[in-house]
């Protein structure tokens, strides 16, 4: 039961630390890695606070022991903004159109949209609720996250149609 | 919310994973995607000392269809499972299941193999094994034999699988074409269990109901094939008074719980709901 070595790309950079099995994703990108970004919300796979992106899919590391994520490419919300800070779409949208209020739930919230809108570039009101469905919010009602995201969907097809 | 030690294992061949179990004989547990085991590790619930993750071994993850069998892989995610255009051509109600099972997430990372082998009454998977009659295959070191979905289940997580053995595949007489199915699951939110849930599928010629298979998920402690509702539809016109029979037939078998999901009484009458949306949806789908 000693560590044993972990080895991850995670927001582009080769990592390697050595953990417990037993630790999950969410405590490796947390205590060992120092992004605190994703939060630790329900811990039990329900609130999505700890969404992050595993081999370009969605997935909660709250429930994700780190030796399952060996090899992998993880994305937090750390990846998702530009070397130099820039915004992504996708969080100048949730700043622009109030897609937050108490901020706890927007890591996992923008993370999971983010690869969302890579899934379907193009989400109807609906599909966008159904494809935020594991993500809660308690501050919002969801329906300021839900324009964000649609402006979001316009704003890259925009940048898209413009490349 | 940390669960107890173990050690992680991860071997690439079927063979080196049933090694690994019988080498640690009543101690070691198979992981896929964990959305099942893991909570209940951090609970302490479950308290393996090895864990052996199946997700590298290649010869688990296909999906392949035929005109007489579909065969899923155990370790096919709800995810790739709703992805596959071929399953959903000739088997729809897999699809409309898995997109009513967990959120997105979860269904990235959990398996069908584990939503069938974990023997959870709340998963939804095994209610649809029994209704379109899959075998589940099971490979330990005796070799590998087949089980039927209709007598795999046992008691709430009490399967006919043993500690040593692997489900590897599940297959399913394809169904046939032109057929009517649906999956009704009444729950409280996303993500949910079902207060209760009913599939049905079902054919129909010249008016005549020509095949039919009910079954439900979490009015028991195992999933129901509800085989009575079933013999209700067949020969029948599929009228208002075979569908009230069919409705009886299946709220007689159920035996739910009194939980945080209601009465037993209550649950029992969302069954008959269910199966009579289902039956009245796979009607409307018929060809």
């Amino acid at each position: 039961m000693s560590k044993t070595q972990v080895n991850m790309t995670v927001n582009g950079n080769a990592v390697s630390a050595l953990a417990e099995p037993r630790t999950l994703l969410i405590h490796f990108l947390r205590e060992e890695m120092n992004l605190t970004g994703a939060h630790i919300g329900c811990e039990t796979s329900h609130c999505g606070a700890c969404t992050v992106d595993l081999n370009g899919k969605s997935v909660k590391s709250c429930t994700v022991f780190v030796g399952q994520a060996q090899g992998a490419e993880i994305t937090t919300i750390e990846g998702i903004a530009q070397e130099d800070g820039t915004l992504h779409p996708v969080q100048e949208a949730f700043r622009e159109h109030h897609g937050l209020q108490c901020g706890f739930c927007t890591p996992g919230m923008i993370t999971r949209a983010w690869r969302l809108l890579q899934e379907n570039p193009k989400p109807t009101e609906e599909e966008i609720r159904y494809g935020i469905s594991g993500n809660l919010c308690r501050c919002t009602g969801y329906q300021n996250i839900v324009t964000a995201i649609q402006a979001a969907a316009a704003d890259l097809s925009i940048k898209e149609a413009a490349e | 919310m940390i669960s107890a030690a173990f050690d992680y294992h991860r071997p690439g061949t079927l063979g080196e994973a049933i090694g690994l179990l019988t080498e640690h004989d009543g101690t070691a547990v198979v992981i896929a995607g964990g959305h099942s085991l893991i909570p209940m590790m951090k609970l302490r619930m479950a308290t393996p000392e090895h864990l052996v993750d199946i997700q590298d071994i290649a010869e688990l993850s296909g999906i392949a269809v035929s005109s007489d069998m579909i065969e899923i892989g155990a370790t096919v995610t709800q995810s790739d499972l709703i992805a596959s255009d071929e399953l959903f051509s000739v088997c729809p109600i897999l699809r409309e299941t898995s997109l009513q099972t967990a959120d997105p997430q979860i269904r990235n990372l959990g398996t069908i193999g584990g939503n069938v082998a974990n023997g959870d009454p709340g998963n939804d998977m095994p209610a649809i094994m029994q209704l379109l009659d899959a075998d589940y295959i099971l490979q330990g070191t005796g070799g590998t034999r087949t089980v039927k979905a209709r007598t795999f289940y046992e008691a709430a997580f009490f399967t006919a699988r043993e500690e040593g053995e692997i489900l590897t595949s599940i297959r399913i007489p394809t169904p046939p074409f032109g057929h009517g199915h649906s999956y009704q699951k009444q729950k409280r939110k996303v993500g949910d269990y079902a207060t209760a849930a009913a599939g049905v599928i079902l054919t129909r010629s010249a008016g005549t109901c020509t095949s039919a298979s009910v079954a439900l998920t979490n009015v028991a402690d195992t999933p129901l094939w509800a085989e009575a509702a079933a013999k209700a539809l067949l020969g029948s016109d599929l009228g208002a008074e075979a569908i009230g029979e069919a409705v009886d037939a299946a709220r007689a078998i159920t035996e739910p719980a009194s939980d945080g999901r209601g009465p037993a009484d209550y649950r029992t009458h969302v069954a008959g709901i269910m199966v009579q949306r289902a039956i009245q949806t796979a009607i409307s789908r018929v060809a």
